[in-house]
């Protein structure tokens, strides 16, 4: 079994986004760059298939931050087999249609059999990847997916819908899978592991083509206005605990 | 090109979703706008009675076995040539489990652009401005397509719902078009093969007055129980946020958020909980929703009536003692 996943660094989302001065894109420099997460199940879930039924994970990203070694050796501390970088001149924020051309020429060439990848992120205003590196290899996609189980040349995957429903669906390989949530939280990785790695593993480097941009482009970019906003409480988490159990007194939901 | 609008009417198990009707009303507006016409698309078999109560200018019904359920390659190749054959202004569909699967695919397959989680569209001349809510909820970005064809992937709930279903005011019954697949579907790689319903016999999240429902914040499954403690002093349940069901660390039943489940507790606290607006769309219509959180920019804060800002890990055991008096 032959799977590669590709992933896609994003902006660290718990750190303050700032806007650049045209305001129109992220000032990304200024910004710390991570995986982004439905990657890290998506490198669980190929490593989880690969674990039972056999073969090899190939991990693949676009070079837009000057960061992704650090990924890839990651992935690999997780039990990847092989990782590959495409270089270039593709900046941070590099359009979800270019990173998708970018990635599916150069997955072309490995002949997969399952392509996982992190169902969205949170950078996706053109798309999400997976979707669009299947329209390029001309292979089907199914997305929204918590389980994958791999049998006889067959994909069966949990797709979820809103509510908790969710369908189950048999698709024929090669495919590309957009995953939710792999079966187990993703793993972690000593830090010791990743470097031992990272002085003992080479990374495959290829040469990116040319950039295929979003087909959009943005005029104003913003943070929202809330409506409206909380009334803050101040004070001991003592205080708060008295003031919460106040109000749950109030609306007669505890007694005393 | 023509000056319509097609939209992708979204249904599972017999009826759509609400997201359908949001998208009709919005592109209604927008179809006048360009001097062309809002025409529903639905993908189906023996569905035509769903088709009808579209409150679309016209809709087309495209009606195949292989459309009996939900299939993200029949839904591609059937919209992918739909799109070819009508040369549509704009296509419009959900940014949901359904549209996630078709549009950034489509984008590739009919080389027109795609703007994604959009939340705002407006038609300012002749020109559409779509606003995509990226980052989490952080960044809003309002963007125009290159050319003048464009695929719009719509968040749920961002327009109002009453304007595109028949039945409200001043919407009619559409004339509904009926068609064969315009595309072969013979041959499909993608089989679905059943709907699965939510796991029952766990707590029912959406029947407690009261929710301790927490986030990220908990820090470990190791401090999930000093919630659980609070819970049983107060006598209800503990719910969560997407991350840790992820991990594990609860069962999937008590997720809330726009794949897990819609809550509407008279008292809801969020805590360590960060506000993405896949949580908001779970737990909004809370009577009263009392946030805790460290970082005070959070967006939860936007959407509680009251908040703070200490570290839950503190609050917990104070909770568990106030309640208990």
């Amino acid at each position: 079994m032959n799977i590669v996943v590709p992933i896609k660094q994003i902006p660290n989302l718990t750190d303050e986004l700032e806007i650049n001065s045209e305001g129109t894109h992220l000032d990304h420099d200024a910004l710390q760059y991570v995986l982004n997460e439905f990657d890290e199940h998506a490198i669980e879930e190929a490593v989880l298939t690969k674990e039972s039924a056999g073969g090899t994970v190939t991990v693949i990203g676009v070079d837009t931050t000057g960061e992704l070694n650090e990924a890839l050796h990651t992935a690999l501390a997780k039990g990847a087999d092989k990782a590959v970088k495409i270089t270039g001149d593709f900046p941070r924020g590099t359009a979800s249609h270019t990173q998708a051309k970018l990635l599916a020429d150069a997955i072309k060439g490995l002949s997969p059999d399952l392509v996982f990848t992190g169902v969205q992120a949170a950078d996706d205003r053109d798309g999400q990847i997976g979707p669009m590196i299947a329209a390029h290899l001309g292979l089907p996609y199914v997305g929204v997916v918590t389980g994958v189980t791999v049998k006889e040349g067959k994909a069966a995957v949990h797709k979820e819908y809103a509510g908790g429903v969710m369908a189950e669906f048999e698709v024929s390989l090669p495919t590309v899978i957009g995953v939710q949530a792999a079966h187990q939280p993703p793993r972690y990785a000593p830090v010791s592991k990743i470097r031992q790695i990272a002085k003992a593993t080479k990374i495959e480097e290829i040469a990116g083509g040319e950039a295929v941009g979003a087909g959009s482009s943005v005029r104003r970019m913003f943070k929202p206005e809330s409506a409206g906003h909380a009334e803050m409480w101040e004070g001991s988490p003592e205080e708060v605990a008295e003031k919460i159990v106040a109000l749950i007194k109030e609306k007669g939901l505890l007694k005393g | 090109m023509s000056n319509d609008i097609l939209i992708l009417a979204e249904h599972l198990n017999g009826k759509l979703a609400d997201i359908t009707f949001e998208m009709v009303g919005k592109a209604k507006q927008l179809a006048a706008a360009f001097g062309g016409k809002a025409v529903a698309v639905l993908l189906g078999s023996r569905a035509k009675a769903l088709a009808e109560s579209i409150g679309a200018e016209a809709v087309l019904y495209v009606d195949d076995p292989a459309l009996a359920e939900f299939n993200p390659e029949a839904y591609r190749l059937v919209l992918a040539a739909l799109i070819k054959e009508r040369n549509p202004r704009l296509m419009m569909m959900g940014n949901t489990s359904m549209g996630m699967d078709l549009g950034a695919g489509l984008s590739v397959t009919t080389g027109l652009p795609l703007i994604a989680y959009v939340n705002g569209l407006a038609a300012d001349g002749g020109t559409l401005v779509a606003t995509s809510q990226i980052y989490g909820g952080k960044i809003q970005a309002e963007a125009v397509p290159d050319g003048e064809a464009c695929i719009v992937a719509c968040l749920a709930g961002a327009f109002p719902v009453d304007a595109g279903r028949v039945g409200a005011a001043q919407v009619a019954a559409p004339p509904v078009e009926q068609i064969a697949s315009p595309a072969p579907l013979g041959d499909l790689k993608v089989k679905f093969v059943k709907l699965i319903q939510p796991q029952s016999g766990d707590v029912d999240i959406t029947q407690q007055p009261i929710l301790v429902s927490i986030g990220r914040g908990i820090g470990g499954q190791e401090n999930i129980a000093l919630a659980q403690e609070v819970a049983d002093a107060l006598g209800c349940a503990v719910s969560a946020s997407r991350p840790l069901t992820d991990a594990g660390w609860l069962p999937k039943t008590r997720q809330v958020g726009k794949s897990g489940l819609t809550v509407k507790p008279k008292v809801y606290l969020a805590l360590g909980i960060s506000g993405a607006p896949e949580h908001l769309e779970g737990m909004r219509g809370a009577e009263t929703i009392i946030a805790v959180n460290t970082d005070p920019k959070a967006p939860i804060f936007d959407v509680a009536h009251y908040g703070a800002t200490c570290d839950m890990l503190d609050l917990l055991p104070a909770l568990t003692e106030k309640v208990k008096g």
